[in-house]
């Protein structure tokens, strides 16, 4: 493919913003159905995992429900989303059942993977959720090389390849941009910046604290977003979707967002304060925000969003109790999915 | 006095090249550094500079020769004062060891300029028929009264590469220079164009990178090929290659297919150094959910790239350098397969058993030509797959000589060798008149000195001891 000619930065711009689009009852209602079913699974996924149901490594999407949730509102038929280790939000958002999600969890031949990959491996190509990847970053390549895909097939489908603000130091998230532009691949490239990659804060980690700036030397354009909001993270995801989509090639998203939990539930949380959690929590959670909304259009009323609630936590039940009850793999599962079988 | 212009040595396993094309003529004055000429070497085509002043007083060798070794006279420069008169006959004149015009070699995989006088150069691969064993059972792959066509590995590989992609859209080749360039060692040459650059893809030097994104796009229902310049480069993707491509099948619950072929040229290649000389064959081996294959001559190259590359899971291909430029048969079919995990007795015999795989195959059968000479009969089994690997074939031999000896090129400890005579030792200990014997690499980095390199690397010889050992002679 040929060399670019030198042109213009590209880089970060503040001017252009996406344009933010009114949302209506049942759109904001949807967004908060999904953004609690997020909650409210992980919240029994944690519960579970300190019962001994769920083994492992167990990373729990709490705080960053928005990020997933405004950008899978805007996508389209076709596509795809891969992200890493903290997927169980995205797996949900995919549109897989939570039982399938759980059943994963608690190492079960009804999850998504027959229960042989876990907590961390999620994966659906029916919901075209690509995982679900252990290693740090591999993701971002992996990422781009979907988006290979699509534009060998001129498919018209765009990839999201979601990682955080840990991984975005990472050497291959770097060769993915080059690559990524240079040939104009339609990728996303969202980077969840909930501002610690386990117990390191951006700032003690990385030279550049402003992540969506790390394009910069690849001539991809990135953005700020706040990750808290839903209604912006829709819009602007939007807006980089219609960007990779016609044919400008990737974009960054910088998602400013928050975890609640630990990096994983051996956590000691001894990198940040209490306060700096339970502040977070009471003045930017983006679920609280949607529901305030709600109240003040009065699109709904509390007793409305009560049974919304309800209605979530049993569904959530109900998986958490299949997910329990449901048998393990058959021994004969071990020697299963190595390699595909070939006819000789 | 003139100044001889000698045939350059452009790469580390060059011994001859093709004179393309004079840039200048007799009478022309050239200053240092003025292109002379186009040599076309087995990896490239190539310009060579002055690196005297003067006039070109005979031009030696012509436009369009082939097979100018490294050192002969293809020119003479006369200097201030000199006429063509008072050139000696060039042609009278042995090939001398090349001069210091040579050019650095510009392959970033293999820099430096090789030196024809190596001992390594014995084991070089010329052009030209190599050891392919005594005509034994017949492949079943290949059917018989089919025309054979000699063939180099290098352009098998390619053609295999070739066939795919005319009959699958979505067979695609990637990597470092294979594109524009026609490869780093013309493995992928003439591909760009007949299949253009959305197909045939110049990558970054970004191993890690582009693996990534080669096993996405498997993901994403493509069928890549990624070349590796050398397999030395891909331990920077080693990641992508056992954990994205090789687990992923598995941690899915078999839904994420990653249809890709890893492919390069793997193991020592001349005078090149410890971190360009190593052979993956037991890494990659090792690993559940890859398929890895090591041919030795070109009809196996083609015909399990081929395979390789219809194979729905994730394979790695480890060719070898000083193998490329050897010819052997291919047969001449459309539609030449070998199947994946089969090895083939190259040469049949009832006294001892050696296996061995990629170029350490052609040093046991030149071992088995010497024992011969001393009434040993060996039987030399090429295993071509290591993953999965064919022990069937190997124990039925043993169960038949009782002797085995086991080569490979790389490293002894947890090596290709111990799998197999740990598997021998386990299936056919009873029939083991001695233990297995190992042929491996010395215990070091491979050093760069001609004398250490050839030290350090097993060749026929060791085979030939091993052998004698096994049976006690």
């Amino acid at each position: 493919m040929a060399a670019k000619t030198s042109k213009t930065k590209t880089g970060p711009s503040k001017t252009r913003k996406a344009k933010p689009r009114p949302s209506d009852k049942d759109e904001l209602l949807g967004l908060y159905r999904d953004m609690l079913l997020i909650r409210r699974f992980e919240e029994r996924a944690g519960q579970l995992y300190g019962m001994g149901e769920i083994a492992g490594f167990c990373h729990l999407y709490i705080g960053q429900e928005a990020v997933v949730t405004g950008c899978k509102a805007v996508m389209e038929e076709g596509d795809q989303m891969i992200t890493g280790y903290r997927a169980h939000g995205h797996s949900l958002a995919c549109g897989m059942s939570p039982e399938e999600v759980m059943a994963e969890l608690t190492g079960r031949a009804a999850g998504c993977s027959k229960g042989k990959g876990g907590s961390m491996h999620m994966f659906s190509t029916e919901n075209r959720f690509y995982g679900g990847h252990g290693i740090v970053g591999a993701q971002v390549p992996i990422g781009a090389g979907l988006a290979f895909a699509n534009k060998y097939h001129e498919n018209g489908a765009v990839s999201l390849a979601f990682f955080g603000d840990g991984a975005s130091n990472q050497g291959q998230v770097y060769e993915a941009f080059n690559m990524a532009k240079l040939w104009d691949l339609p990728v996303v490239f969202i980077i969840e910046n909930n501002q610690y990659a386990m117990g390191t804060s951006v700032e003690r980690a990385s030279a550049e604290t402003e992540l969506h700036k790390r394009g910069i030397s690849f001539e991809i354009e990135g953005h700020l977003v706040d990750g808290m909001n839903v209604l912006e993270v829709r819009d602007m995801a939007k807006m980089a979707l219609d960007h990779a989509r016609s044919g400008k090639g990737p974009i960054i998203l910088e998602m400013k967002t928050y975890r609640y939990r630990g990096h994983s539930m051996s956590d000691p949380a001894k990198y940040r304060t209490r306060d700096e959690v339970t502040k977070t929590r009471e003045e930017s959670d983006p679920i609280e925000a949607v529901k305030a909304r709600l109240l003040k259009e009065k699109w709904a009323d509390e007793d409305q969003l009560k049974q919304i609630d309800k209605e979530i936590k049993d569904t959530v039940k109900a998986a958490a109790d299949f997910a329990v009850e449901t048998p393990e793999p058959e021994p004969s599962e071990l020697w299963t999915d190595v390699l595909i079988e070939v006819e000789a | 006095m003139a100044i001889d212009i000698q045939m350059p040595a452009l790469s580390p396993t060059m011994e001859e090249g093709t004179l393309a094309k004079w840039l200048v003529k007799e009478g022309d004055t050239v200053a240092s550094g003025d292109v002379l000429a186009e040599i076309e070497t087995d990896k490239a085509t190539m310009e060579v500079e002055a690196v005297d002043e003067g006039t070109i007083g005979k031009l030696v060798v012509a436009d369009g020769t082939e097979g100018v070794k490294v050192g002969a006279v293809i020119a003479q420069l006369l200097e201030e004062g000199e006429s063509a008169d008072d050139l000696p006959d060039a042609s009278a004149k042995p090939a001398a060891k090349p001069s210091d015009d040579e050019k650095g070699d510009t392959d970033p995989g293999t820099a430096g300029p090789a030196h024809p006088e190596n001992e390594n150069a014995d084991r070089d691969g010329s052009e030209g028929q190599a050891p392919v064993g005594k005509p034994v059972a017949d492949d079943p792959a290949i059917p018989t009264n089919i025309k054979m066509v000699e063939t180099t590995v290098r352009d098998a590989l390619r053609d295999a590469m070739a066939e795919e992609m005319r009959r699958d859209e979505t067979v695609f080749v990637m990597g470092e220079e294979v594109a524009e360039y026609q490869g780093a060692y013309k493995v992928t040459r003439e591909l760009l164009q007949e299949f253009g650059a959305k197909r045939v893809v110049d990558t970054p030097i970004t191993e890690y990178g582009f693996a990534g994104i080669g096993v996405g796009a498997a993901f994403g229902g493509l069928k890549p090929i990624v070349e590796f310049m050398t397999f030395n480069f891909a331990m920077q993707a080693i990641d992508h290659i056992i954990n994205s491509a090789a687990k992923t099948l598995y941690m899915s619950g078999g839904q994420m297919r990653c249809p890709i072929v890893f492919r390069g040229p793997n193991g020592a290649a001349s005078r090149v150094g410890a971190q360009h000389s190593q052979d993956y064959s037991a890494w990659y081996a090792h690993v559940p959910g890859l398929k890895v294959i090591a041919p030795y001559d070109s009809a196996d190259a083609k015909g399990l790239l081929k395979a390789a590359i219809r194979d729905p899971n994730p394979v790695v291909f480890l060719e070898h350098e000083l193998i490329y430029g050897e010819s052997f048969d291919v047969p001449d079919m459309d539609d030449f397969l070998i199947p994946i995990g089969k090895a083939k007795i190259r040469r049949e015999g009832s006294d001892v058993t050696i296996t061995a795989h990629s170029r350490m195959v052609k040093f046991a059968l030149e071992a088995a030509e010497i024992l011969a000479g001393e009434g040993i009969d060996a039987e030399v089994i090429d295993l071509r797959t290591l993953r999965p690997l064919d022990t069937d074939t190997v124990i039925e031999s043993v169960k038949k000589t009782n002797r085995i000896v086991c080569a490979e090129e790389g490293w002894g400890q947890h090596g290709v060798g111990a799998e197999i005579a740990a598997a021998v030792v386990a299936e056919a200990f009873d029939y083991l008149d001695a233990p297995p014997a190992r042929v491996f690499q010395k215990d070091v980095p491979l050093p760069y000195a001609a004398n250490l390199e050839a030290m350090s690397l097993p060749g026929t010889e060791d085979v030939v001891r091993a052998a004698k050992a096994v049976l006690y002679v």
